[in-house]
């Protein structure tokens, strides 16, 4: 991602930064630990074996002493496993329930999630915002999340919040994060979704609290109407883009694609395939296959004066 | 002409054998192609050698093409081939039924590569399947996968399966009904005995797999909808069925590699399996668990949590007759005198890995440690080390034991041993790091990442594992055209071993054995070398 000056962060699993996610990770370890020690003591022996029980020169002709078993021996590694699966899973089912049947918390923020081939919608019913791909969250306290889909299957993914959930057509999912920290968390679609599952990227953005109350405060309302782009509102108005995209304000109404009525408070566009700037925007609606092959946005064929416009109007939309 | 007319029309077990095992190696080239393909667009971040349609069609056909083009052929091919001798039978109990199975899974194979010609899939003339080898509803259906590409796959593996279930049902009546005088089912080799577990799998595991896929069909084409989503259909209904289907699956692809290495650590350990009776009850248990096993792979997509827990249990549980089977071959080795010829090398690499694919295999069975490992790369590592470094490992070792029984002649050892090492580097260069990948958040299936989000490395790593790895198989190829002119006579039994096998000629006759043996044991071959202290005092 070369147009962001900081480095963004690596989403590893081992890098947990909110509640789900950190209990996972001591689980985790555990889990490690324990098979850790079972690799170094079943790889000891085998490695111990080859090296002992090797063919030396001269005993080409002596077979060893033939033993058949021992049911001692077999008991003995057939407990030892049972003792040890045995309290792998009560530790694991432990965890299962804590994440599974946790009630939201009376301050939770709830945030719908709809995946689309291959782009997110996130809409706050107690906001009445509606945005894509960037989820605004607070730090420091709960977010649930409905998981839903418009389409295929795909799952919802950000390594350092949470392990996955799979959003499911006719299905709704819960699951839900708790950002110790205001950050970047980036995360993408886990579930092979169709031609561009593998830039259906996600970011989550958690806030200081107030910050997140203001990000809310401009996400409200219609869109912000300049006299001085109005051929460009026109040209966006009389064509097919009103069908998929919808403008708060405007008659676009369309339900297909991205909600665009605050398109320029987000960092990117398809879904994290390309920088929001007006240059990558105007390169976009030309011809999306060239950012992102496949894409179910159809070039627009709009003539270059047109576009400009087009491209004006749209950088005016904060 | 008159040779090929032989093959063509053959019915004999051996021949059918051979001719499983080479369709299955012919297919494994292509599909070791596609991956390579695959690995070259991943060598470096935001490549754009190859286009996410032809990607995503590539792995969709990688995997389908590994699993029941390769895998399922080579394995039927051994037992095919194997079973009759170890047994002491001149055939199968149905060999025209047989032949039968083998053109249908051949038929089936060239039906899901006519796809290249004929698929006139989402993007244009001529597409293969691209919905992933599991074809996850509704991606499948009519509104998301318009032309015929899906319609090949289906089509394609419903009559490779017909193959599959009727040499399935045929081999459990070989075994049986035609064992040799003596033969008891507790003096089976274990070889035999665990190819019988996975022909029962077979028949009980593939009927769901064909009934989903008719569903399928009935969604595309009858206006069904028990996918469809957009009809009311259930998307989740489509992974029960693929799963119930597909993991079993899982097992009947890697207990025939445990067969192998159950036949190949005695004989080059110089002991008798340690805990035969064991072993056998480990296999039945494993064949009864992984029916119960199958929704681990839906961890994630919101079951009870009753059912999580229920799984999660089932597929710790299965991890114990598992690790007794390890147990039992290094219980093989100990106190032996190991003799390092190829197939034992192989043997000793595949104990390796699948000791690390057993324990990545615990992890994911912890359910929420699955939420985060689920489809990213380090269930690509986690299944490749199942399925290469334990099943093809083994099948290599098997290849170098058994060449010499087929063809009367040796495989070069010293060409075997370059063939190890440079394989069993390039395979762990390749898939060791994806491991890491994983859990650095790439998933599986993406057929690009982007710059600076620590995957470089663990990517660049893992594609420069390729190369070592088609040179290993390179001089897997040259070996055997080598040695079925020049290779050294092998003698009926060159490796000293016990099984009824190696009582024949090499290559057996038509009709097998001049006549039909008696055992007493075991190892038969045991009991003639060594009258003084025949096996059967000690079973």
């Amino acid at each position: 991602m070369l147009w962001t000056a900081a480095p963004l962060p690596i989403p590893s699993i081992f890098d947990p930064l909110s509640r789900p996610a950190d209990e996972i990770y001591l689980l985790s370890l555990l889990v490690l630990g324990v098979c850790a020690a079972i690799f170094v003591v079943v790889g000891g022996l085998l490695a111990y074996s080859v090296v002992r029980f090797r063919q030396r020169p001269g005993d080409e002709d002596r077979e060893p002493p033939q033993v058949y078993g021992s049911n001692q021996i077999e008991l003995a590694w057939t407990v030892i496993p049972l003792l040890i699966v045995f309290v792998l899973f009560l530790v694991t089912t432990r965890t299962l329930i804590a994440l599974e049947n946790a009630a939201p918390p009376a301050d939770a923020l709830e945030v719908r999630v709809i995946g689309h081939q291959w782009w997110w919608e996130f809409r706050y019913p107690e906001q009445g915002i509606v945005t894509a791909n960037e989820l605004h969250v607070p730090a420091g306290r709960a977010t649930f999340l409905t998981l839903e889909s418009a389409d295929v299957v795909h799952s919802f993914w950000v390594p350092q919040l949470n392990g996955k959930t799979d959003v499911i057509p006719n299905r709704v999912n819960r699951m839900w994060i708790e950002p110790r920290e205001p950050g970047l968390y980036l995360g993408q679609c886990a579930e092979f979704c169709g031609t561009q599952h593998a830039k259906m990227f996600l970011r989550v953005i958690a806030h200081p609290e107030a910050e997140f109350v203001a990000w809310a405060a401009s996400q409200t309302g219609v869109a912000v109407d300049d006299p001085a782009v109005r051929p460009g509102r026109d040209v966006f108005q009389s064509f097919a883009c009103v069908n998929c995209h919808r403008i708060g304000g405007t008659v676009a109404a369309g339900v297909f694609g991205p909600d665009l009525t605050h398109l320029m408070s987000r960092d990117t566009i398809a879904a994290g395939a390309a920088a929001n700037t007006p240059a990558m925007l105007r390169a976009w609606i030309e011809n999306p296959d060239a950012i992102k092959p496949g894409a179910l946005m159809p070039a627009m064929q709009l003539a270059p004066r047109d576009l400009d416009h087009l491209v004006a109007y749209l950088a005016t939309l904060k | 002409m008159g040779a090929l007319h032989g093959w063509v029309t053959t019915v004999d077990h051996k021949r059918l054998g051979v001719m499983y095992i080479l369709a299955g190696l012919l297919f494994f080239v292509i599909a070791g192609l596609e991956a390579t393909a695959m690995r070259i667009q991943l060598a470096v971040p935001n490549n754009d050698v190859l286009s996410p349609q032809v990607f995503n069609r590539l792995f969709t056909m990688h995997g389908t093409t590994m699993v029941f083009l390769v895998g399922m052929p080579i394995i039927i091919g051994m037992a095919n081939y194997l079973i009759p001798l170890m047994i002491g039978a001149r055939d199968l109990a149905f060999p025209r039924l047989n032949a039968f199975g083998f053109w249908m899974f051949f038929f089936g194979a060239l039906l899901l590569y006519f796809s290249v010609l004929g698929g006139d899939g989402l993007y244009g003339a001529g597409s293969m399947p691209d919905v992933g080898w599991f074809a996850y509803a509704p991606l499948t259906g009519r509104a998301f996968s318009r032309g015929n590409s899906t319609d090949y796959w289906i089509v394609g593996l419903l009559v490779g399966g017909v193959g599959s279930l009727t040499t399935a049902a045929n081999l459990i009546t070989t075994i049986f009904t035609m064992r040799c005088p003596g033969m008891t089912l507790g003096r089976m080799p274990l070889f035999v005995w665990l190819l019988l577990v996975v022909f029962f799998q077979m028949l009980l595991a593939l009927p769901p797999l064909s009934a989903a896929q008719i569903m399928l069909l009935f969604d595309r084409f009858l206006g069904a909808h028990f996918f469809n989503t957009q009809g009311g259909g259930d998307a989740v209904l489509w992974q029960h069925f693929f799963w119930i289907f597909g993991h079993p699956e899982v097992y009947i692809l890697i207990l025939p590699g445990f067969a192998c290495a159950s036949e190949i650590i005695p004989v080059f350990s110089r002991k008798p399996i340690f805990g035969y009776a064991v072993m056998v009850a480990a296999t039945i248990a494993i064949g009864f668990i992984s029916l119960g096993v199958w929704a681990h792979h839906m961890f994630t997509v919101g079951m009870s949590t009753g059912a999580n827990a229920f799984f999660v249990f089932s597929t710790m549980l299965i991890a114990v007759p598992t690790g007794i089977k390890i147990f039992n071959w290094l219980g093989t080795m100990w106190g032996g005198r190991i003799r390092f010829a190829t197939p034992m090398l192989f043997c000793i690499g595949f104990l390796f890995q699948f000791l690390c694919a057993g324990l990545t295999g615990v992890m994911l069975a912890a359910a929420p440690f699955d939420w985060q490992l689920s489809d990213s790369y380090f269930v690509v590592a986690h299944f490749h080390f199942v399925l290469i470094g334990g099943l093809l490992f083994t099948i290599f070792a098997a290849i170098y034991y058994w060449f010499p029984k087929v063809t009367g002649r040796m495989l070069s050892e010293r060409v075997g041993r370059w063939h190890f090492w440079l394989f069993a580097f390039g395979f762990n260069l390749t898939f060791l790091p994806q491991h890491v990948a994983g859990v650095l958040g790439m998933p599986r299936r993406i057929y690009t990442y982007d710059a600076d989000r620590g995957l470089e490395l663990w990517n660049a790593l893992s594609t420069a594992g390729v190369p070592f790895q088609i040179a290993g198989v390179l001089l897997l190829v040259l070996n055997m055209a080598w040695a079925l002119r020049n290779g050294a006579p092998a003698g009926d039994d060159p490796w000293d071993a016990w099984t009824l096998e190696w009582a024949t000629t090499s290559p057996p006759p038509a009709y097998n054995f001049e006549t039909i043996p008696t055992v007493r044991s075991r190892r038969p071959l045991w009991d003639l070398k060594h009258p003084d202290d025949p096996d059967w005092k000690h079973e």
